[in-house]
């Protein structure tokens, strides 16, 4: 009580309550500059896109002539194609070797478990530079060289690289989810006559599958905006859209680049949100 | 362990079975138990006391470190969990949320291929039988603990096994619908007969349900009896302490012929008793079976001592009564509240004579 009572007799002479932290006034600075670091640049950037101006300096009027312009560039499209393709096989892929190394991690005890689960998370903490400096180095010397081959396969090496630097992000995430999982559930299955993979496909993978899809979606977020590694694997007949954007931005920065830009926040967020919306389904399913 | 006079034989032998964890962690050591066909078997101790991982090498989710597990004639050895006649509750249900009632009790069938139509019959009738009828459609979520459980004896009983486990399927329910289910656990075992083992530390969870009791301590069997038979005769001290309440008085014994003992404790009056322990042993008495009087009871054979009333515990249905007759600790006696008053009609403090016959009593050697 004594402690009480000191803790009210130093409160500020202010009516705000000890749980009322939000309408403390340094506290609602920080969030409103957190807010505009983080959002302001972005809505500028697709501001402008609609800016009918040449320079990105000055508001001229409204204009939609630059999506016109990106839709028109066969270069950029290509790429933009190139990318989608990419993260789509990369993600599927990561997925699945996600879920697989995460299943034999949590599943089995093996000697060496906790080397292989160290060197599994290995390429999530090394720096990209050095991924793509190592993984252009490999396709080099082993004449892995892909870019002359028919589309999309021209795409091969480059869809490998992200696979190799997104499937441990998915294991991650999905080995996280797992360890939420009542073994007892497991046996039961068994108990009722099930198989090794029976109980993996009916009783495992459904409640894994929150999991898989937040993998996924990091997964191919990863592979959809990667520049380090795709810039290392890629050739000349296989830009990503993010190479390619930056291949434009090195002339000058034109409300074309930011059109293309918008275009890829916009699929980004919608992708995300039904992946948001899919997993809060699962969760209310699977909540008690 | 005799079987009964049908002689038919027994759906579970344990053999000489031993569990070792790790390279020295003995969890069950050395056990041999029979389950008669159509027994209510309860596995009872106190936790790590091996109860579960003996059941759980019943199911088949352990492996016996030395010794073998026969159900209904045939050797479990090299027999997998998913394909043994035995069907298991979990101690959490184990209830599959992303299956419905319906598909969850489905699922053992689905498994075995049984026919769509089959099955829709036989889950409506495990359904019905666990009083959850018309609730097959919905999600476990929707459920209380108690329905959950349900569903789980419903999925385990579908398959008509030919022993259904039960690892302290009721520990996690509150105490009005634990007792309820207890009666009808006993019913529904009635109905199917099925042999049912059931694991449990609630000792009067497994002397209100069960046919046969096994008494285990640190992964022996100290005792394996019916519910009377556990409570009134335990031959351990062990079993005498788990299984309820009991006094034991401390005392030298001396052979009085014909059978009999005479044994002298610091408290009470000399006590000839049936036995044959000499020496150090100890006399041992059940609350209820002790009274209390103001005078001196007067048949001859009673043991009696005399002492302070030094504390009252009110129960509603009975008091517990404690006198302190100058041994180590005070005697315990379960009074009956027949009338409405609180305890005996004696008031704390009061000095008072405490009595049993020898006959409900019990002499254990050290």
């Amino acid at each position: 009580m004594r402690f009480m009572s000191r803790l009210f007799s130093r409160r500020p002479k202010s009516d705000i309550g000890l749980l009322d932290y939000h309408r403390r006034l340094w506290l609602q600075v920080t969030v409103a500059l957190t807010l505009i670091f983080l959002y302001a640049p972005i809505l500028t950037l697709m501001a402008f896109s609609f800016n009918d101006s040449k320079r990105n300096i000055v508001w001229r009027g409204f204009t939609l002539k630059y999506y016109e312009k990106a839709a028109g560039n066969a270069e950029l499209m290509e790429a933009f194609l190139n990318s989608l393709t990419i993260a789509f096989v990369s993600t599927i892929m990561s997925v699945i070797l996600g879920a697989l190394t995460a299943y034999v991690l949590w599943r089995f005890r093996f000697p060496g478990r906790t080397i292989f689960e160290g060197i599994t998370a290995l390429p999530v903490v090394i720096p990209e530079i050095c991924m793509g400096v190592a993984l252009m180095v490999f396709f080099a010397r082993t004449g892995f060289n892909t870019g002359t081959w028919i589309w999309p396969f021209n795409l091969s090496a480059i869809t490998i690289a992200h696979i190799a630097f997104s499937f441990p992000f998915a294991a991650i995430v999905i080995r996280a989810r797992l360890e939420s999982f009542n073994r007892e559930l497991a046996e039961s299955a068994k108990d009722l006559g099930a198989s090794e993979f029976q109980v993996f496909r009916d009783i495992i993978v459904p409640h894994m599958k929150p999991g898989l899809i937040a993998g996924a979606l990091l997964a191919f977020t990863l592979s959809l905006d990667d520049f380090v590694i795709t810039f290392f694997t890629s050739g000349p007949n296989t830009l990503t859209f993010p190479v390619k954007i930056y291949s434009m931005v090195r002339f000058s920065v034109t409300p074309e680049v930011n059109a293309a830009s918008t275009i890829l926040i916009i699929i980004t967020v919608i992708i995300t949100a039904l992946a948001l919306r899919l997993q809060n389904r699962n969760n209310m399913l699977q909540a008690g | 362990m005799t079987s009964d006079s049908t002689s038919k034989t027994p759906i579970i032998e344990i053999r000489n079975v031993t569990k070792i964890y790790g390279s020295d962690v003995k969890a069950v050591d050395n056990v041999s138990l029979e389950v008669n066909r159509g027994e209510f078997f309860a596995l009872l101790g106190p936790s790590g006391c091996g109860k579960t991982t003996l059941l759980r090498m019943l199911a088949g989710f352990e492996t016996p470190t030395e010794g073998a597990v026969i159900i209904d004639g045939q050797n479990m050895g090299d027999v997998q969990a998913n394909r043994r006649p035995v069907n298991m509750v979990f101690q959490s249900y184990a209830v599959f949320p992303h299956m419905s009632v319906a598909q969850n009790v489905g699922y053992g069938l689905k498994i075995d291929r049984v026919p769509r139509k089959e099955i829709n019959k036989r889950v409506e009738e495990a359904l019905d039988l666990v009083k959850l009828g018309g609730l097959g459609n919905r999600m476990p979520d929707e459920l209380s603990g108690g329905q959950r459980q349900r569903v789980a004896l419903a999925r385990a009983l579908v398959k008509r096994p030919s022993v259904l486990l039960l690892d302290e399927p009721l520990s996690a329910l509150d105490a009005k619908l634990r007792e309820a289910m207890q009666l009808e656990l006993v019913r529904l075992q009635k109905t199917v007969g099925i042999t049912f083992v059931i694991v449990t530390h609630d000792q009067a969870e497994a002397l209100s349900m069960a046919n046969r009791i096994a008494v285990m301590e640190a992964g022996v069997v100290r005792q394996v009896a019916g519910p009377n038979e556990l409570y009134e005769h335990p031959t351990s001290r062990f079993v005498a302490d788990f299984i309820g309440q009991i006094n034991m008085f401390e005392g030298t014994a001396s052979t009085a012929g014909d059978g009999k003992v005479k044994v002298g404790t610091s408290a009470f009056n000399e006590a000839v008793l049936s036995g044959t322990a000499t020496g150090k042993v100890a006399i041992a008495v059940r609350p209820e079976k002790v009274s209390i009087s103001r005078d001196k009871p007067s048949d001859t054979g009673t043991i009696a001592a005399r002492g302070r009333m030094t504390d009252i515990a009110y129960y509603g249905g009975f008091s517990n009564v404690f006198v302190d007759i100058g041994a180590d600790t005070p005697v315990l006696a379960e009074v009956s509240n027949s009338g409405r008053n609180v305890g005996p009609g004696y008031t704390q403090g009061e000095e008072v004579w405490v009595s049993f016959k020898p006959e409900n009593t019990l002499l254990f050697d050290h």
